[in-house]
């Protein structure tokens, strides 16, 4: 009894240039396949729809840190989250002790007139005193490290606000589709 | 117990807090060059957390140590690319 590989199937066999030229095939469809799904950047996408001072935090302070860590970061600014772009009404953005039962004010007390800007100057306070940064701060460094700021269009209209009244760098005239375009590409997807 | 690198550049982010201990220490890393050392000087405790994570999953850097020196931690990267 022989243990030679019997004749018939070394007939079948695809000679040795033909499996080079099969990898070969095989490694320039990889290479298709790489360039297509995987530019290797890492992208996040955030929707920030609140312009409390508390609410306008977490959007900014998450951007700039995924900046750092070499994402590509849109933050898509609808409806009260635009006031966190616009240039003036950023500086005065304000915290109300209603709704909020981790506040030391009991709601029928915060709802009194004046109690919002007490609370507000409360929170800059100790915003201050913890040298945290400011609003305008992140925002600023935020841009400088390449994050794209967009304010809808939409809401820029619904508030009336003119597109000159937004910081240098935002970009303005875009609607949901580029959000959902975002987000679509987007390894992390966030709504705030 | 000190620990001496041959520093480039020192990044003194004292008082600053989360997130910019992170946020400025990468963008004084892109001011480096290949094999250059920055050493960041900051008093945020959750820098020594941060710092590290931000390493650990960044390219072209290596935390090569974390010292805790009375108020001040002072962390010490290595740009690799």
């Amino acid at each position: 009894m022989s243990t030679d590989t019997p004749d018939a199937s070394t007939e079948d066999a695809p000679s040795r240039a033909e499996l080079a030229a099969r990898v070969e095939e095989l490694e320039d469809e990889l290479a298709d396949v790489a360039a297509e799904t995987g530019d290797d950047s890492k992208k996040m996408s955030i929707i920030a729809t609140k312009g409390t001072l508390d609410m306008a935090y977490p959007p900014l302070i998450l951007a700039s840190t995924a900046a750092a860590f070499g994402y590509e970061v849109t933050v898509f600014h609808t409806f009260w989250g635009l006031d966190i772009l616009h240039e003036e009404r950023s500086k005065s953005l304000k915290l109300s002790s209603v709704g909020n039962p981790n506040m030391p004010v009991p709601n029928v007390v915060g709802a009194l007139p004046g109690m919002d800007r007490m609370t507000t100057k409360m929170m800059e306070k100790k915003i201050e005193d913890n040298e945290t940064a400011s609003i305008e701060e992140l925002i600023e460094t935020s841009l400088d490290m390449g994050v794209e700021f967009q304010a809808c269009q939409m809401t820029i209209e619904l508030m009336g606000y003119d597109e000159a009244e937004f910081y240098d760098g935002v970009t303005t005239g875009v609607g949901a589709a580029t959000a959902i375009q975002d987000m679509a590409e987007a390894d992390i997807q966030l709504l705030v | 117990m000190s620990t001496q690198f041959d520093v480039t550049e020192t990044l003194d982010v004292k008082g600053a807090s989360c997130p910019m201990p992170v946020v400025k220490t990468k963008s004084a890393i892109d001011e480096l060059s290949e094999g250059e050392v920055l050493e960041v000087l900051a008093t945020d405790s959750g820098s020594m957390s941060d710092i590290d994570g931000w390493a650990d999953s960044t390219g072209g850097v290596e935390l090569l140590d974390q010292v805790e020196d009375g108020d001040v931690f002072k962390h010490y990267v290595r740009k690799t690319e």
